[in-house]
């Protein structure tokens, strides 16, 4: 089916950035597929079990950047146990032995270590960028090796991280002649940084455009770096504390207003709010502000902040804004896309920072909001599908009401109605996170219209099986389903076996499916390792009791069979 | 300290809904889909929920939707709560507990009343008035939750470990101190130091060098008409001024919006602060903050040097100015 020569293709095949493209177009035929194979050079891979490094290097030999992504997303919130897997070592380790002029590479929720950054970082002489997000393992003598050896490094972006701080020089350790840093962010470590050494390395890096300094670096330390960094575009502050009297500060004024390119801003770490006033001046220009770990700042700061704030796309804050703040948000900014309202004080002492009403606030004033992730004490059915008719555009809906089987306070029904008018107003609705009381109804209207619906969380919803079925059977392009403590059992898990081949993975816990459905669904699909996680020996007595039910599952499709790497609580069936 | 308020009344909760299939009315599903299966393989225990369960959830009371349907609470009346009407929350019984503390009578009847109305898509039918919570499933996922209380769930809520970090350590190391540079709203004709920027930059200043203070001082902090105290650590603080709006800002959060209509929003509170000075300091509030000294006597906050008032204060209060007057603490 050749009617072009293959340069030809490969060129046409460049303007593909998307991985969904390039994956569509290898299945065309085969030619498509060698061509593809060989042009492709940045390569997503959602789950590290479904393949192994090997088969990825002979399929992609010009390989130059690496997502990978380990451990299921319930890990993030203390699911699962910290030795289950997801080791980068053997894909860097591999990646090294075959020659792969490795540039990038990007890690999620993956286990690291120092041996493996000190692979990398003298394996691969071209390697410019490591971006780490939720991984743990590493101490910041890999970080130093990194730094050491990474000659050309441009990017070194650590996003919440667990990182063993052993307050060495590591900051120390890039080289004189290293200027090339573009990107640094350290914002998760949690120790003491050698500033010195920080501030010579961000006064030879003339071409950083992003910077995210963690508590340690006090705020005279940010207004010398400030002073020689006008151009910076994303600034994430350390401490933010100063007497506003004190020449420190004054200078902190006058560098900050020649930061005119700075669209982004985060930290805050620690503040003294009377030093806020120094940023209003480049808060005319955010597009994004993530202050949701500025403890320090107090709801009505806040407010005389967003004030300022018009051109806001994206917002990251602590519920002590307030439903009132949220309103201020509304109508302030007004090309709000994407808004994550994170929860300041989790024992609910009496007052509800935010409820419904700050929801429908920002629904009604925002019109271009389509991802949310709303923490809240309480939602109305009401709410929700004022909600729903005022944003049809969401394509992120998570809303977590901390007590999980409330109900609708006013009607004291449960939330089904809400959730189901945001499933079947929001047609393009990609990624759904339940809370509240739900029943089975919900789950039928999840099926019925959530059609492009690929991410499903859920937690103490549904009656029976069938909700879960109604799901299974309904969102066709469900891709990752997660639940926990819900009543589904293993006719739901049975019912469509094949259906978990077309996604890429199912988590379930403390659900009412048992080891022997689980050991049916093993063996009647060789391609999905179904993987038990059996912590506190609660199995190994009776591992031949089909009928006691499975603390913890997880099963995903893959083409490499079950892995080897599984720590001795972790059964594969 | 389970506390279920047996609701008052009426009739109400009665039996168990029939199954979910009588659906609320809205989203009338053609086929059911795959829905028509077996159900409940899971044996799911549906409960009826039981009068002495009950528990209010807000001093509203919760006026049921009414039978012409447009429902979904918003005919609610602001009226006074005696304790929810036809309360029909499903068993509850071990999130009663849990819920009490937030039950309490919150600041503000959360009004709907400047909600849109409702979406077209609730066309009712009068089933979905009647009582639709039958099952708060205890039979498996809840059963964590009710064992120990939803918040010492592992995996509840969804929040990643850094963030809980961080919000744990916001006891422990509060936010850093205010400096405040424009100190001359605070002086206050009844006696109240001037709180001069020596005094606090000092205080603050330390703080800075010194990094967080070592030891905390946490102290009861009550305020007249609110039944609940909270706890303050004045420690966290290096003058008058930041304590009392943290003080504000805790019993004077936005909900107070009690007259929310519109898009005005707005609000009567009586202590927040357009400006940067604290009422509670000047006077020119309807409160006054007292604390009581080691040797058991009520004072007013500000006489005396900080760092002597953290020596000193055993607790606070945040007192009825007419009630301070009628004590001699403020001149009349």
């Amino acid at each position: 089916m050749n009617y072009f020569p293959e340069e030809v293709l490969e060129h046409v095949f460049d303007f593909l950035k998307s991985h969904r493209d390039r994956n569509a177009v290898s299945l065309v035929c085969k030619s498509w597929y060698r061509v593809e194979r060989f042009s492709r050079e940045r390569v997503f891979i959602g789950n590290c079990y479904a393949i192994n490094p090997d088969r990825l290097i002979e399929r992609f030999p010009r390989l130059r950047s690496l997502t990978l992504k380990g451990k299921p997303h319930f890990a993030d919130f203390n699911l699962v146990p910290h030795d289950w897997g997801g080791f980068v070592y053997p894909w860097i380790d591999a990646m090294a032995k075959r020659g792969v002029n490795l540039e990038e590479l990007r890690l999620k929720r993956m286990v690291v270590s120092d041996e493996g950054l000190e692979l990398l970082s003298r394996s691969f002489v071209n390697f410019k960028s490591l971006i780490l997000v939720s991984c743990e393992g590493f101490t910041t003598d890999g970080l130093a090796a990194i730094a050491s050896n990474c000659r050309f490094l441009r990017e070194l972006d650590l996003q919440e991280n667990e990182v063993e701080d052993h307050r060495g020089q590591w900051l120390s350790c890039f080289p004189d002649s290293c200027t090339s840093l573009v990107s640094l962010n350290f914002a998760c470590l949690k120790g003491e940084v050698n500033l010195a050494a920080l501030e010579r390395l961000m006064a030879r890096s003339c071409n950083l455009r992003s910077l995210k300094l963690n508590h340690a670096v006090p705020l005279d330390t940010l207004q010398k770096i400030l002073a020689q960094a006008p151009q910076l575009v994303d600034l994430g502050t350390g401490s933010f504390v100063s007497d506003p009297d004190s020449e420190t500060f004054r200078r902190l004024r006058t560098a900050i207003q020649k930061c005119a390119s700075i669209k982004s801003l985060s930290g805050f770490l620690e503040v003294a709010p009377c030093c806020l006033p120094a940023i209003y001046p480049i808060c005319l220009n955010l597009t994004t502000l993530n202050l949701s770990y500025a403890q320090g700042i107090h709801g009505s700061e806040l407010i005389k902040l967003i004030r300022h704030c018009g051109k806001l796309q994206r917002l990251w804050i602590l519920d002590c804004i307030g439903d009132k703040g949220l309103g201020v948000v509304a109508s302030t900014c007004k090309e709000l896309q994407e808004l994550r309202v994170f929860p300041s004080d989790l024992h609910g002492d009496g007052h509800a920072a935010v409820t419904e009403e700050g929801l429908v606030a920002i629904s009604a004033g925002c019109p271009k909001l389509h991802s949310l992730l709303y923490f809240c004490q309480q939602m109305t059915n009401a709410a929700l599908i004022t909600v729903a008719k005022n944003c049809p555009n969401f394509t992120r809906f998570r809303l977590c009401i901390i007590n999980p089987t409330i109900p609708d306070p006013v009607t004291m029904q449960p939330l089904d109605e809400g959730f189901g008018a945001i499933v079947q107003s929001c047609k393009g609705l990609r990624r759904l996170s339940l809370s509240g009381l739900l029943t089975d109804q919900v789950f039928l209207y999840i099926g019925m219209y959530a059609e492009q619906l690929e991410m499903l969380s859920v937690a103490f919803a549904g009656d029976s099986d069938k909700g879960m079925l109604c799901v299974l059977n309904g969102c066709k392009k469900l891709k990752k389903l997660e639940i926990m403590d819900s009543p589904f059992g293993n006719l739901a898990l049975l019912t469509d076996v094949g259906k978990y081949e077309t996604m890429r993975s199912l988590w379930m816990s403390s659900c009412e499916v048992t080891l022997g459905g689980c050991k049916t669904l093993a063996k009647k699909m060789p391609r999905l390792n179904v993987e038990i996680i059996n912590e506190g020996d609660q199995m190994e007595a009776t591992p031949d009791d089909d009928r006691q039910k499975v603390e913890k599952m997880y099963l995903y499709r893959s083409l490499v069979g079950a892995r080897r790497d599984a720590p001795d609580f972790v059964w594969t069936l | 300290m389970q506390n279920p308020s047996s609701s008052s009344s009426s009739s109400s909760s009665t039996s168990a809904r029939p199954s979910m299939e009588a659906d609320l009315g809205l989203l009338r599903p053609s086929g059911g889909g795959g829905a028509s299966s077996g159900g409940s393989a899971s044996g799911s225990i549906s409960m009826v929920p039981k009068e002495d369960n009950l528990v209010v959830i807000s001093e509203e009371s919760s006026s049921y939707p009414d039978e012409s349907g447009i429902e979904l609470g918003l005919g609610l009346s602001l009226g006074g709560g005696s304790g929810g009407g036809r309360c029909k929350s499903a068993v509850w019984g071990p999130y009663a507990r849990i819920l009490t503390a937030k039950d309490l009578p919150s600041m503000g009847l959360k009004s709907s009343s400047d909600h849109k109305s409702p979406s077209s898509l609730s066309s009712s039918s009068s089933s979905s008035s009647s009582s639709s919570m039958t099952k708060a499933n205890f039979s498996s996922g809840t059963k964590r939750a009710a064992d120990s209380g939803f918040s010492q769930v592992v995996g509840w809520p969804p929040i990643r470990a850094s963030r809980m970090n961080s919000l744990a350590s916001q006891s422990k190391s509060p936010p850093r101190d205010e400096l405040h540079s424009t100190f001359e709203r605070s002086k206050t004709k009844n006696g109240v130091i001037d709180l001069t920027n020596g005094g606090c930059d000092k205080n603050c200043n330390n703080l800075e060098r010194k990094g967080q203070p070592k030891t905390s001082l946490f102290v009861k902090v009550n305020m007249d008409g609110f039944p609940i105290g909270r706890k303050v650590d004045l420690s966290a603080h290096g003058c008058y001024e930041t304590l009392a709006k943290t003080l504000e800002d805790m019993f004077c959060k936005p909900t107070t919006t009690t007259v929310a209509r519109g898009s005005g929003m707005e609000e009567h509170d009586v202590m927040t602060e357009a400006t940067g000075s604290s009422k509670l300091l000047d006077g020119s509030s309807e409160f006054v903050l007292t604390y009581e000294d080691k040797e058991g006597d009520w004072m007013l906050v500000g006489d005396v040097p900080w760092g002597m008032f953290l020596n000193s204060a055993k607790r606070l209060r945040i007192m009825r100015t007419t009630e301070a007057k009628g004590l001699g603490m403020l001149k009349a």
